[in-house]
Parts: structure tokens; C-alpha cells; sequence
């Protein structure tokens, strides 16, 4: 199976999806630069990885949204492709527009660096489908634009399509410092109607091999909707 | 023709920047704050045939890119070269 992944002015987590989807998920990995725009048809799966693109400028992902790959990355969304983003991967796809909501300045305004747990809000998803719905894993976060804003005025999880992961404490509960970036609705990963594009803050390419290896359900759960194997 | 455009997070989103910076300011003994604000300026010159022009291209600017309608408002003026 193959997997292109985008690398921006300032992507730093693209080496650490291409070692992951190599050696775990026995992917062949293409990277592309921001300005390619190769048919992305041939593709199982396009990775829009995290860092910093374009320094942030203006606002997290702002910028990248524009870079002439993304229109490429929307046609492929529209026609069924897989689309994941992580982190600043996840801000760019919102920026976009193929994802809902936008990802503002951490509540706490500082740089949140450190493990968190996650609740599967839905396992019925390519992306989730290997995972327990409300089962606790375990992925390390990096951000300090994190804190998702739905901009819906919902006032629970059954007024937003799509959440699959919402932050929580080891027992799968809100708790006091639970939500590291005072998310909407504590939600930390978002999938579109159709559920082929995903995007989340939390790093499951850092928690694949080493400490956490909770990550590796995201990607058996994308394998068995490919139909491929770990 | 110059415009300025000023973007802040809504009223409704939760501003860390100006919280913090309310807090500094009490902090020096300015006990009066009660609330800052932290947001952005662009400059931006562009030709254009008159004020309307520019400012309605400017507004456009925002939509597309300069703010981001989840979480920003904007407000642009025309601040230079009005004939």
C-alpha cells in the first residue's frame, strides 16, 4: 500500500509519519513537497504531518492551506481519499475547510508538551475501528494552538458530528487538568461527514514505539479499512 | 491606497495573550484594568481606483485568509492615499 506524506516550510513530524508508516504499518512511503501536485490518486492514504509550516505566520496552518498541494489534497478528499492530519496537519486541514472548527491559542497560553489520555468517542470510523468505543489510550501531545473551537455553540458531543477522540484523565473522565488546552468540549480529534478525513492534536506517530503504543490502533484500524496488514 | 486591517479572536473565544496581559498590567500596580485584548495589524497597500474598491477587496483578503471566521472578527479601514 502506498502513502504520500506532505512535507511544509517548518513540518518536523513528517520523517517521524514516514518511519512509522514504513516500519509498522509496512507502508510505501512517498514524501511530497508543499509545491508538488502529482495525481495523488495512486495514494491509500495522504498525511499531513505536524510542525510548525510557514512559522505560523498569520495563524497555525493559515498559510499551508494555500500551498498548491491542498488543492490537490481536496480533490482527493472529495473523491473518497484517506486524508490524516496531526497536530499542525490537523490546523491546516480545519484552515482548509476540509475539516469543521478551527484550533485557537491553548487556554492555559503555554506550550503543552506531555502525555495525555484520550477516550474513543466512536470507534465507528477507518481511523478508530480497531479501538473500543470508550476505551483510554494513551498519545503524547505538542501544541500550543490546540484548543479546538467547534463554533457551533454545541452544548454536548451529540450536537458535533465526527468527534472520535475527546481528551480525558486515565479513568476515561473529566477531570481537573484533563483538557490540556481548554478544547471545546474537550475534543481532540475530529473526522468530516464521510469519515475519510481525520485530524487530530495528539502525536500517534510518537506513540507507535516507544513509550505509549496506543497509536498503533489508529493505524491497525486504517490497515483494516485498506485491507492491509501490520 | 493603504488599508489596515485589525483582526481579534471573537468576543465569544477565551484570549490567553490578553488575559495574561491584564494580569501583568495589574501586576505593575495598574489596578484599574479590567480586561485587555491582544490582536493583529496588517498593512496592506494595493492599488485601487477609490476607497470603496480597496476596502471591499480588503474585506475579501480577510475572508480568504487574513482572519478566520470560527474564532476571528476583523475590521478594515482605509488609513492612506485617498485622493
Amino acid at each position: 500500500m502506498k502513502a504520500a506524506v506532505i512535507t511544509f516550510p517548518g513540518s518536523n513530524c513528517d520523517d517521524d509519519v514516514i518511519y512509522t508508516l514504513r516500519e509498522f504499518a509496512k507502508f510505501q512511503v512517498t514524501n511530497l513537497w508543499h509545491t508538488d501536485t502529482p495525481a495523488l490518486g495512486e495514494y491509500q492514504l495522504v498525511v499531513v504531518p505536524g510542525g510548525f509550516s510557514y512559522g505560523d505566520y498569520l495563524r497555525s496552518g493559515a498559510v499551508a492551506s494555500l500551498s498548491p498541494i491542498m488543492a490537490k489534497v481536496k480533490e482527493y478528499a472529495a473523491a473518497g481519499g484517506y486524508v490524516l492530519g496531526i497536530c499542525n496537519g490537523f490546523q491546516i486541514l480545519c484552515e482548509t475547510g476540509l475539516l469543521p472548527g478551527a484550533l485557537a491559542k491553548n487556554e492555559s497560553s503555554k506550550f503543552q508538551c506531555k502525555d495525555v489520555f484520550l477516550k474513543v468517542e466512536n470507534n465507528q470510523s477507518p481511523w478508530t475501528s480497531a479501538m473500543k468505543a470508550g476505551e483510554v489510550v494513551q498519545f503524547p501531545i505538542a501544541h500550543g494552538d490546540g484548543r479546538y473551537v467547534a463554533g457551533l455553540s454545541a452544548k454536548s458531543l451529540a450536537d458535533i458530528d465526527g468527534v472520535l477522540l475527546t481528551y480525558c484523565d486515565a479513568n476515561g473522565k473529566t477531570s481537573a487538568g484533563s483538557n490540556p488546552n481548554g478544547s471545546e468540549l474537550a475534543i481532540a480529534g475530529i473526522s468530516n461527514k464521510a469519515r475519510n478525513v481525520f485530524g487530530l492534536m495528539p502525536h500517534p506517530e510518537r506513540a507507535t514505539d516507544l513509550r505509549s503504543q496506543h497509536g498503533k490502533k489508529l493505524w491497525q484500524s486504517l490497515l483494516t479499512t485498506l485491507g492491509g496488514k501490520a | 491606497m493603504k488599508a489596515r486591517v485589525t483582526i481579534f479572536y471573537k468576543d465569544t473565544v477565551f484570549d490567553p495573550q490578553g488575559n495574561t496581559v491584564a494580569e501583568s498590567l495589574r501586576r505593575l500596580g495598574f489596578k484599574t484594568v479590567t480586561s485587555a485584548r491582544v490582536g493583529k495589524v496588517v498593512d496592506i497597500e494595493l492599488d485601487a481606483k477609490n476607497a470603496n474598491d480597496a476596502k471591499s477587496s480588503v474585506d475579501k483578503m480577510c475572508e480568504k485568509l487574513l482572519a478566520n471566521p470560527v474564532i476571528e472578527s476583523f475590521k478594515t479601514e482605509i488609513i492612506g492615499g485617498v485622493a
